[in-house]
């Protein structure tokens, strides 16, 4: 770029340069229009006026909070209660209809089953997966097994007040832990695996004492499993004749079932969750594929 | 460019350049600003042919863009009765018989890029017709010249009145123009929120006070917009702020007809009298007089002369104003007209000019249009009144149940476009031994979903194999089926199951 700021007319055009140049090439002035100076005078006076209207400038403590006394809280707050009073027409529905009759209802089922989804990946998700699937120890909730039982009341009850959890009223029931407890012997607990393994047709190994199984079975756990072994939903005992199993179906975790015994925990959603969301959820676990009438 | 014309002006220039390079020291004087103020243009009232296809394409314009709203269109009492409708909070475009629902919004795409093309076909045939007739910028700027021109007078009179000092009558007029100008706007704001709302009680709501206030915020952002571009602005925004002169200039070719100064007939100017004496003696005389008629007219403010420009809009109004002075004087019309440098070139040679309005790029732009629009007429005329969209549960992908069979479940949405409910009978393809069950009908009932008018529904549909032992993924089909009419629609899905070991 040349020094000396000398302003030449460019040849071809007549117009004059605005003296720089490089390597020969100049540059034409070609003034902007004055309206454009003003315009960009006119946007610094604006963001005076934010200065004025909005939280802006820190202090030592605290800020200026500016003179609508605006804040970005309050905002979502306030959105959010709009939100929920546009929704209230369809949860008002919601709150007062029974159970059954949301589901029989095309509007509040299509509701419910929308507002469920949210809840239920905010709140359920990390445990039960995604779409509901589950995982080892945590229950499938789109097959058609049940623990504590599939009908719509059952999974609100199981909701509100949680399995094992510190709700009084949660549900009830542990899978004691025979072998730590020293109520079986090992070859007991052994031959019981194997003939629980038997109830759903699964390979047992060879030379197992089914025989002396059904016994210990007869003793010890038809109590909670029933005599046939087909579960008892009041205390949540699994069915062990079905296929699907909360913990695997392999000798080895039966083995380990019933030596540590089982008791894992869901918890109470009836202080955390409103009972609208609550009745939301339940259709919405209802009709992931396994409800029950 | 007029080769003569140029060594004129690089001629001069090159003096000046002299000049002032011997003047070095004074330059820092003669520094031109960076900012420059605009030069008021008043252009001139003017009578011709282009002036009155100006006159006629304004009125049909606004009209349209005034009156459409108003227009009603039966569509049965599930529908509004509002011919051209863009309603939001629906979410659906109504255009006479047409509705175009959100998911259809490449007919939209499809418009656009017709625009697009429809825009450079009229550049490759004559130019900036777009900008000189058609743009909105230029008919509000008319409309809002033409009101000017009615309340202050002619290019003298507003000249002579700016220059003068403020007088009551001149006070009185400046008043009344921009009374007028912000009616105009305003009305201009309150049209297009009309088409966003049933026109009818929009304006009831709006003479009565209670209308949204996105309606009043938006009439107010369009009167400011329009009272600025249309009365203030005007040439600027063709100059400064608009993209296509920049376009145009690189899709324009050498057979474009452009407004053109026909030098090769104009020059040498002058006078009436010195070239009515350069011709008597023989000597080469131009028809142009230099009368700067041209220049007077123009909206823009530009010389039309200095040949083809980024400042003009190619509206043909310094053709009339160049017409008129030629018949007074005797000479040939049309010294300016449309058309282009080949031919000027061609007729200095002795040629006789020629246009080539079809050739491959107005070909080819043509042909486009075609398989563009007669896409859209195709899509739209087979499009169905019914759709059927689904989608797999992504986790789990399927599910054992007690009993061994394996399920997936499934969400699908149905679409009735039609504005009546209907009813549509669902069934499952590529499983035999399979349990298809709707969440919320009862199972082994009719599988039927009922969906209202122009409307859509999810529904959550289980499908269980008992064949025990199907593949990991096997393809299978939905369809539905409108239980009255037979219609049908379909959906390709498929159905998951463990992998074999």
């Amino acid at each position: 770029m040349s020094s000396d700021h000398k302003k030449h007319i460019d040849a071809v055009t007549g117009v004059a340069t605005t003296g720089h140049e490089w390597d020969g090439v100049r540059e034409l002035n070609m003034p902007l229009p004055r309206w454009w100076l003003w315009i960009f005078y006119a946007t610094i006076i604006w963001s005076i006026g934010y200065w004025i209207v909005y939280p802006a400038w820190p202090l030592v403590t605290t800020h200026t909070s500016g003179v609508f006394n605006w804040n970005a809280r309050q905002a979502i707050i306030d959105d959010m209660a709009t939100l929920k009073a546009q929704r209230a027409v369809m949860t008002d529905r919601i709150a007062a209809a029974p159970l059954e009759d949301i589901l029989s209802d095309s509007q509040m089922l299509s509701f419910a089953r929308a507002q469920g989804r949210a809840a239920f990946a905010d709140n359920c998700a990390p445990c039960h997966g995604a779409g509901g699937g589950g995982m080892r120890g945590y229950p499938n909730l789109v097959d058609d097994d049940w623990l504590w039982g599939g009908k719509l009341q059952d999974i609100a009850l199981t909701l509100r007040h949680g399995i094992r959890s510190t709700d009084d009223k949660g549900r009830m029931g542990v899978m004691p832990a025979f072998g730590r407890d020293k109520i079986l012997e090992r070859p007991d607990i052994l031959a019981v695996a194997d003939y629980v393994r038997s109830l759903s047709t699964l390979s047992v190994t060879k030379g197992a004492d089914l025989a002396r199984g059904k016994k210990v079975f007869a003793e010890n756990c038809a109590a909670c499993h029933g005599e046939n072994a087909k579960g008892n939903r009041e205390i949540g005992a699994p069915d062990l004749t079905d296929q699907i199993w909360l913990f695997g179906s392999g000798r080895d975790v039966i083995v380990e079932g019933i030596i540590n015994g089982r008791g894992s925990v869901m918890p109470a959603w009836g202080g955390r969750l409103d009972d609208t969301t609550i009745k939301s959820l339940a259709v919405y676990v209802h009709t992931l594929g396994g409800g029950q009438k | 460019m007029d080769q003569m014309y140029v060594d004129r002006k690089l001629a001069a220039t090159s003096t000046d350049a002299l000049a002032s390079s011997a003047a070095d020291e004074f330059e820092r004087d003669l520094e031109p600003p960076l900012y420059a103020a605009r030069r008021k243009i008043y252009p001139q009232s003017v009578k011709g042919p282009y002036r009155t296809i100006k006159w006629v394409v304004l009125f049909v314009t606004l009209g349209i863009y005034y009156g459409l709203p108003f227009i009603r269109w039966d569509r049965g009492p599930n529908a509004p009765g509002q011919a051209v409708l863009i309603d939001f909070p629906g979410r659906r475009f109504y255009f006479f018989f047409i509705e175009i629902w959100p998911q259809e919004i490449y007919y939209l795409t499809g418009l656009l890029v017709i625009a697009a093309l429809v825009l450079f076909l009229m550049n490759a045939l004559a130019g900036r017709i777009w900008c000189g007739y058609l743009c909105p910028q230029t008919v509000w700027t008319d409309l809002f010249l033409a009101v000017e021109r009615l309340i202050e007078g002619d290019r003298r009179e507003r000249m002579q009145s700016d220059a003068g000092p403020w007088t009551v009558q001149r006070v009185a007029e400046k008043v009344t123009k921009h009374f007028f100008w912000i009616l105009i706007a305003w009305w201009t704001g309150g049209a297009w929120v009309l088409y966003f709302a049933d026109a009818p009680t929009l304006t009831r709501e709006l003479a009565s006070g209670t209308a949204p206030t996105a309606a009043y915020l938006w009439i107010g952002i369009l009167t400011v917009t329009t009272y600025v571009f249309a009365g203030h602005m005007r040439e600027q925004v063709c100059i400064y702020m608009c993209p296509w002169p920049r376009i145009q200039a690189a899709l324009t070719d050498e057979h474009a007809l452009n407004v053109t100064y026909r030098y090769d007939r104009g020059e040498p100017r002058g006078s009436i009298k010195k070239n009515a004496q350069l011709r008597l003696e023989g000597q080469p005389a131009g028809d142009c007089i230099d009368c700067f008629q041209c220049v007077n007219v123009c909206p823009t403010g530009v010389d039309i002369r200095d040949g083809a420009q980024l400042g003009c809009i190619q509206c043909g109004l310094c053709i009339d104003a160049c017409d008129t002075v030629m018949r007074k004087i005797g000479r040939p019309e049309r010294l300016i007209a449309y058309d282009n440098e080949l031919n000027l070139k061609r007729r200095i040679a002795g040629l006789p000019s020629f246009s080539r309005p079809i050739r491959a790029r107005t070909a080819l732009y043509a042909a486009l249009i075609a398989v563009a629009g007669g896409m859209m007429i195709y899509t739209l005329a087979t499009r169905h009144s019914m759709a059927l969209n689904a989608i797999h549960d992504r986790n789990p992908l399927f599910v054992r149940l007690a009993d061994g069979a394996i399920r997936n479940g499934y969400n699908l949405r149905v679409i009735n476009k039609e504005l009546e409910t209907r009813e549509f009978f669902l069934t499952v393809e590529g499983l035999p031994a399979s349990v298809v069950e709707i969440v919320g009908l009862p199972l082994g009932g009719r599988r039927v979903i009922e969906v209202g008018p122009d409307q859509t529904r999810e529904v959550r549909v289980l499908v269980s194999d008992y064949g025990f032992s199907p593949p990991a993924s096997t393809p299978i089909m939905f369809h539905i089926m409108d239980a009255k009419t037979g219609e049908r629609a379909q959906a390709r899905d498929h159905f998951r199951a463990p992998q074999k070991d």
